[in-house]
């Protein structure tokens, strides 16, 4: 995007005053490199949010916004029930609460490097991946229920994860305020057998090792330490919350006209918070957000096992898990006043603040962890949440590099052998059932995740706590 | 009806999308590029050529315009290859109005042998045209979530 569209804020804030229907101004956190190597229609779709009604202070776009459905991936808004405000299926996406866990371990690369390859092919095996991959669970009608209404919980309740985890998941492991019958049967359908699933595309598991800590009193507190390895997921709610947007985002974009919502595009899909439509969709989202704490926790239930077989360790204990696809109920300060609001983040992580409600007592004094996820090669960040979050843009940062080039483009550019092998004469193991998919997903297709961060960290959106480079990765 | 050629050459096309992908069918008839528009769908998984037709899925949509019966009967395909784990290769469908009648022709997915690249999460509104670029020749396109 050209840099001369927008009014500076600083080295790493841009603003686009509102113009047309715009109720609100539109912000952008980027660089001026990567501001300039954003897709233009970033900046259509973060102005075609601040259209809509309801919005609060502004439309926000994080640095590794890009161009997205309705809402750019990357963008963050926040709408208000008593005025007029909107939930929108389109600005919380398909995968409904996609995110990224990670758990710790007590080992070293030394120890991990004698067995890599064993490792890579036990998690292969143990966690299902890709298309058609089946999970060991078949969920009936009661077991659906409970998922739907217990998250987390309802997968510790099962057997498959620790109960101390759930204090280190959002909203502890279980989303209040489910409607379970809002949930079609063919959602239902799409999950009776893909629990404990990691699906495909940018969807993997990755044993890492800690490089680079930059500060060290939030790292110890969060239990990472230089030179050890830690498991991160990056998934979501599978077919469940496929589904559930798919219904939701037709039937808000056929509704939105007897609303009186004038949709700049169709794809911003979007019901007044206090309407049916509006309830039966957050009622519906929130189960798909339990769907996905649950997936996630079994998936790390599964790469428990699989530890534990390796080095007789299975503690693995989970620093975090925060979703980037979601609308939240959350109460901010707008002028002064503290406000109940809606907050999307679309591709976009939450970043409380220290100190902020919600947060487990061991990790409060230091921010809440915000994991980045970067691609296979370029490694992955820990931040933290920080009290200038909190007016930068509602405790919002990014949630990966952002990709710079198509999939299609990235298919052309390199072969998934090729990748493969790349990957692993730099001493990263890759294990997918598809070259293409990992051609897709090739590290050269993405953003530099360190400017990404870096940005981030600059405009006050998080602080940088750790960087973590893969020895492993399965793909989906 | 006679079975259709899962190996039959196509008039679809990819097109890019930021991190996704844009699919794109051309034909005589509506119908005829909702078909290779289908095809474009599954293409975007697997390799068309390495699907058998064995089984057979009727579906039906309906929906008040033809853009939207687009979208719907592209993740009607999404959600059966889903709930059955199909892939289909080769399509029919019939168009009356506000409503699309078809059939998808498939098998049940192999990691081994067709080592699907992508899941598609959904068909959404994005780039989504039907029209009549000249006379006896339509496009049927929209961008896949992936």
């Amino acid at each position: 995007m050209d840099s001369s569209r927008f009014e500076k804020l600083s080295d790493n804030a841009w603003r686009i005053a509102p113009f047309g229907a715009m109720r609100v101004p539109a912000i952008v956190y980027a660089s001026e490199s990567l501001l300039g190597e954003m897709d233009d229609k970033v900046f259509t779709q973060v102005t075609n949010v601040a259209m809509l009604p309801g919005i609060v202070r502004a439309s926000y776009a994080m640095p590794d916004a890009h161009w997205g459905y309705g809402f750019p991936i990357g963008g963050v808004a926040a709408f208000d029930a008593e005025a007029g405000g909107v939930v929108s299926a389109g600005g919380v996406g398909f995968d409904v609460s996609c995110g990224v866990r990670t758990h710790l371990t007590s080992l070293t690369r030394k120890e991990i490097l004698p067995v890599q390859e064993e490792l890579a092919n036990a998690l292969y095996a143990c966690v299902p991946v890709g298309v058609g991959a089946e999970g060991e669970i078949a969920l009936g009608e009661e077991d659906m229920a409970a998922m739907l209404r217990g998250g987390a919980r309802w997968a510790v309740e099962q057997g498959f994860g620790r109960a101390e985890d759930l204090e280190r998941i959002e909203e502890k492991g279980c989303a209040a305020g489910v409607d379970a019958a809002a949930v079609s049967e063919h959602a239902r359908n799409r999950q009776r057998r893909e629990m404990g699933t990691l699906g495909s595309g940018n969807h993997y598991l990755e044993v890492q090792e800690v490089l680079q800590i930059f500060d060290a009193k939030i790292a110890k507190a969060y239990g990472l330490q230089q030179g050890r390895c830690v498991v991160t997921i990056h998934c979501g709610s599978r077919g469940l919350g496929h589904q559930i947007g798919t219904e939701f985002l037709r039937e808000m974009a056929v509704a939105a006209p007897a609303f009186g919502i004038a949709l700049p595009e169709r794809e911003l899909a979007c019901a007044p918070i206090r309407s049916e439509l509006g309830q039966r969709y957050l009622g519906a989202m929130r189960a798909a957000v339990n769907c996905a704490l649950a997936n996630r926790e079994i998936i790390g239930h599964l790469a428990r096992q699989v530890f534990a077989r390796f080095f007789g360790e299975d503690e693995l204990p989970l620093m975090f898990d925060v979703s980037h696809n979601i609308c939240k109920t959350e109460t901010h300060l707008v002028d002064g006043a503290a406000r109940e609001l809606f907050v999307h983040r679309k591709g976009a992580t939450r970043a409380f603040a220290p100190g902020a409600e919600g947060l487990p007592a061991t990790l409060a004094p230091y921010g809440q962890p915000v994991l980045i996820g970067g691609s296979m090669g370029a490694g992955s960040y820990v931040l933290a949440g920080t009290k200038e979050s909190e007016m930068r843009a509602f405790s919002s940062a990014c949630h990966g590099a952002g990709r710079r080039m198509s999939r299609h483009a990235a298919s052309r550019a390199w072969g998934g052998r090729q990748v493969v092998d790349e990957l692993r004469a730099r001493g990263i193991i890759v294990k997918s059932p598809s070259m293409r998919g990992v051609a897709e997903e090739a590290p050269g297709a993405y953003k530099d995740v360190e400017a990404v961060v870096d940005c981030a960290e600059a405009a006050g959106l998080a602080k940088k706590v750790a960087y973590l480079t893969p020895l492993i990765c399965i793909k989906g | 009806m006679s079975k259709p050629d899962c190996a039959a050459a196509g008039r679809w096309e990819h097109f890019a999308h930021g991190a996704d992908l844009g699919v794109r069918g051309f034909g005589a008839t509506p119908a005829d590029a909702f078909v290779e528009a289908a095809r474009a769908l599954c293409a975007a998984i697997v390799d068309l050529a390495t699907v058998r037709c064995e089984e057979a899925i009727g579906i039906e949509c309906e929906a008040p315009s033809l853009d939207l019966l687009l979208v719907d009967w592209l993740n009607a395909l999404v959600y059966e290859m889903a709930a059955r784990r199909m892939i289909f290769a080769a399509f029919e469908v019939s168009l009356a109005g506000e409503k699309l009648r078809g059939r998808a022709f498939g098998e049940k997915v192999s990691r081994e042998r067709h080592a699907p690249a992508v899941e598609v999460k959904g068909a959404t509104f994005t780039e989504l045209t039907v029209r009549e670029d000249r006379p006896g020749r339509w496009r049927a396109q929209c961008v896949i979530d992936v």
